[in-house]
């Protein structure tokens, strides 16, 4: 069986819960294989990580030489792992790193590419979600190896015992690979809450908070969900850019979307228009988000989300 | 210095977007304009150059590849203030796929630096809002062999050294590199500006150049849709949500009912 290779998205060491996504669609397609471009002193870990969900191979790339560059080196890095397993496909987060690396990699191994895809079945045969979820399309790669790009929460991960065979490879790093430097870095400090993107519920606040977020805060907390914003909230400053849904922030399908306060712009609905469950709570009846929802509260947010807020942590005891 | 401004004619978000028999997007019935997120890339090209010490030396091209009507969204930079317009047409693009588009962006760049003018700063948006790949900046820089500074919330430059701020998921970065580069910007790096009335005046007046395939040194087998290195087999579009129960709230019965919902659909 060929190869299918897996780039690990992990945050310093640290394997996020995409990459095992991603090595459950491998199974699918092929024997899965990871690939960790990190520090040296991690990979012991996330070699035990990765093969908890089948990886059979992993390669590790020490990337003490690489670290401070933006992206090329990693596609370089790639390109060469290729080369020598001749994998059947190569899948990546679609996160805006992940994407770019597999564009600079599309072009490098002349094979095609598919970014956002939100299920992979054999052939491969990937579904994406497009113009701001109003269609689904299913495409494949026609040249070369297969490049798929693959969305948080396409799998649901299975654990699979692989045999996580360590194979060290030091690759050559181009200098043209190495003109764009990281400066420097400062790492997003924790809100213990669900990464949006991966949550299973997610709340959010508009303009109608008028920039208090604590109604919306304590409402994702009593259901232990991810909290995000629109754009609006974002451009208003109430929030970090990281926190905004939709065309231009992130896109998220969760069980759950509970939108607070948001009028529902298709600059919102393309971030959340294919979750499974939509709740909105606005003032203003007309908001075209009602349009949506499965269930809607004509109301105002300061008042109704902490009663609700009051009645969830009663009802979970 | 001589500034490319990469500039995409999209259908309107806020139509009805659809597909065509081919599966390619219907970029002639549903009303086109400049792509939304491309408007930035512009703004950023225009402070660019009015930051430089000497703006009379910074030039802004506004390059896009597209069918006959795409030359509105030059149109809309020249408007903006981009000083000189060029579009690739032919009717062989039709259908292309974000290698083929990087392709023939790279070639028409490769070809305005050989005319003469060097190309220094080549500026993206962060996407399209038609295809939303977000992947042509990082192949242009691949293909162009320039160092990649991509997904910038800020700008900033001093003679030939560029730095952005990159908001990214896990950490803000800053990255840096020395002209000539690619950089692609995001809708945080600053409002866009409207076109005024001078500007829509200006506009007629600049030079608009049109390239062929053949002019840029492409041929025509390499790109299209017959070309592309991904096919779609099938669009679907999605069905649309059944309208749900809408409740107005009266002394707190809105809670009850939302949390009524809740327990219902197994969320608590």
């Amino acid at each position: 069986m060929s190869e299918i290779l897996v780039l690990v998205d992990h945050a310093d060491g640290a394997v996020k819960k995409p990459t095992y996504e991603l090595l459950t669609i491998a199974k699918r397609l092929g024997e899965p294989s990871a690939v960790f471009i990190g520090g040296a002193d991690k990979a012991d870990a996330a070699v035990e990580a990765v093969k908890k969900y089948g990886a059979e191979k992993v390669y590790v790339v020490d990337d003490s030489e690489i670290k401070g560059y933006l992206v090329a080196p990693k596609a370089e890095a790639l390109q060469q792992i290729a080369g020598q397993a001749s994998p059947a496909a190569i899948l990546i987060s679609s996160s805006a790193e992940g994407k770019e690396i597999a564009g600079r990699l599309a072009i490098k191994l002349e094979s095609g590419l598919i970014t956002d895809a939100v299920d992979v079945q054999e052939g491969p045969v990937t579904t994406q979600s497009v113009f701001a979820g109003n269609f689904t399309v299913q495409a494949k790669v026609t040249k070369g190896t297969p490049i798929i790009t693959v969305k948080p929460n396409a799998a649901t991960p299975e654990e699979s015992a692989g045999a996580g065979t360590v194979e060290n490879v030091s690759v050559t790093v181009s200098d043209s690979a190495k003109k764009a430097q990281i400066v420097a870095s400062q790492p997003r400090e924790s809100s213990g809450r669900p990464e949006l993107t991966e949550a299973a519920i997610v709340v959010s606040g508009g303009r109608g908070t008028g920039g208090n977020f604590e109604p919306i805060e304590n409402f994702a907390d009593s259901l232990g969900a991810a909290v995000g914003a629109s754009r609006a909230a974002v451009d208003s400053g109430w929030k970090p850019h990281a926190f905004q849904i939709g065309q231009t922030g992130k896109t998220v399908s969760p069980q759950l979307y509970v939108a607070a306060g948001i009028s529902g712009a298709i600059q919102h609905r393309a971030g959340m228009q294919t979750s499974k469950t939509i709740i909105a709570v606005n003032k203003d009846e007309e908001a075209p988000i009602f349009e949506l929802v499965d269930f809607g509260v004509v109301g105002d947010l300061h008042t109704v989300l902490p009663a609700a807020t009051e009645q969830v942590i009663q009802r979970k005891g | 210095m001589n500034i490319v401004v990469c500039v995409k004619y999209v259908p309107d978000a806020t139509a009805d977007q659809k597909f065509e028999s081919d599966n390619t997007v219907d970029r002639v019935a549903v009303p086109g304009l400049l792509s939304e997120l491309d408007e930035y890339a512009v703004e950023q090209s225009l402070q660019l150059k009015e930051k430089s010490d000497d703006p009379e030396s910074v030039s802004v091209t506004a390059l896009t590849v597209g069918p006959e009507q795409a030359v509105d969204a030059i149109r809309k930079a020249l408007q903006m203030g981009a000083d000189k317009g060029v579009h690739v047409v032919d009717d062989a693009v039709a259908g292309s796929d974000a290698p083929a588009t990087s392709k023939v962006l790279a070639a028409a760049i490769q070809k305005l630096a050989q005319e003469g003018q060097s190309v220094d700063v080549v500026i993206c948006g962060m996407a399209s809002t038609d295809g939303a790949m977000s992947v042509v900046p990082a192949m242009l820089a691949e293909r162009l062999d320039l160092p990649q500074v991509t997904l910038g919330s800020v700008v900033e430059s001093q003679g030939n050294q560029f730095r952005i701020k990159r908001d990214g998921d896990t950490a803000t970065e800053v990255v840096g590199a020395t002209a000539p580069l690619v950089l692609s910007v995001t809708d945080q790096s600053g409002e866009a500006r409207y076109p005024s009335f001078k500007g829509i005046m200006a506009a007629k007046k600049k030079p608009l150049e049109t390239m062929s395939l053949s002019d840029v040194g492409v041929d025509a087998s390499e790109v299209g849709l017959d070309a592309a290195w991904t096919a779609v087999e099938a669009t679907e579009a999605r069905p649309p949500r059944t309208a749900g129960e809408i409740v107005t709230d009266e002394d707190g019965s809105g809670a009850t009912a939302l949390v009524g919902f809740l327990a219902s659909k197994k969320f608590i």
